[in-house]
């Protein structure tokens, strides 16, 4: 379960190539990529440096790669997030997830982000007009991360 | 931990915690040993100024102690990293 922490941009082609590498099994692979908007709570956004807590931070993913698999019939997990300046248009995370089927796969790549959102440790600021602001949490990411708190069996895709 | 040395936790602020408290991290004497979340943000918050304002009951922090995520309940012994933060905003 692949997860890492950089600075540096990704490519997701060779991500994407590098997680299916050589498995007969997978038949799905669903993306997520976010990116940095130019306006964010009616303001202009120049630039987003992210910050994180390290060790916290990929001890935070794995567990969330880990509870996606328990969760999911899926068969690999990606996620890779960027921290540091950005500028609108910047990738800022990329989520990948490799299974047999699409269902799962799909429904475990918004299960990683929403999660994602809500537990690792990553602080947004952005530079606007007005001066440089935290980003504040959306109540509607805890609310999306709620949706999950059923028991993940009963979401699994019948086959 | 070195055992020579007085027990104390470390303690990190992170994000808008840490520019308001002008600090990245500190080391807190721990004599009796061990604590809890909620004590010892309440003993943070009695310096004042800035402290009472951003660990004010109410105030949107979130704590992890060792890199987990923690409750008010949950018990700091000497020796550990107890971070405070406010709500994640990262993806």
């Amino acid at each position: 379960m692949p997860v890492r922490v950089q600075d540096a941009a990704f490519d997701i082609g060779a991500e994407i190539d590098a997680l299916r590498a050589g498995d007969p099994r997978i038949g799905a692979i669903a993306t997520f990529v976010g990116t940095v908007r130019d306006a964010n709570d009616g303001a202009s956004v120049a630039t987003m440096t992210l910050e994180h807590y390290p060790g916290m931070t990929e001890r935070a993913l794995a567990d969330i790669v880990a509870e996606a698999k328990g969760r999911f019939d899926i068969v690999d997990a990606l996620v890779i997030h960027r921290v540091g300046r950005l500028v609108p248009g910047d990738a800022i995370v990329l989520v990948a997830v490799t299974g047999a089927h699409r269902g799962d796969a799909f429904a475990a790549c918004e299960f990683v982000m929403d999660y994602l959102k809500t537990r690792a440790p990553f602080w947004k600021k952005e530079a606007t007009p007005d001066g440089e602001r935290w980003v504040d949490a959306r109540a509607s990411d805890d609310a999306a991360a709620e949706r999950w708190r059923d028991d993940g069996a009963d979401r699994r895709q019948a086959r | 931990m070195d055992p020579a040395a007085a027990p104390c936790v470390r303690i990190v602020y992170l994000a808008r915690l840490r520019e308001a408290l002008a600090r990245p991290h500190e080391d807190w004497p721990l004599d009796a040993g061990s604590t809890s979340v909620a004590a010892l943000a309440a003993a943070l918050a009695a310096r004042g100024g800035a402290w009472s304002h951003e660990l004010a009951a109410g105030r949107a922090v979130r704590v992890a102690v060792n890199h987990v995520m923690a409750t008010p309940a949950t018990v700091v012994r000497a020796g550990d990293e107890v971070a405070f933060f406010p709500p994640v905003t990262g993806g």
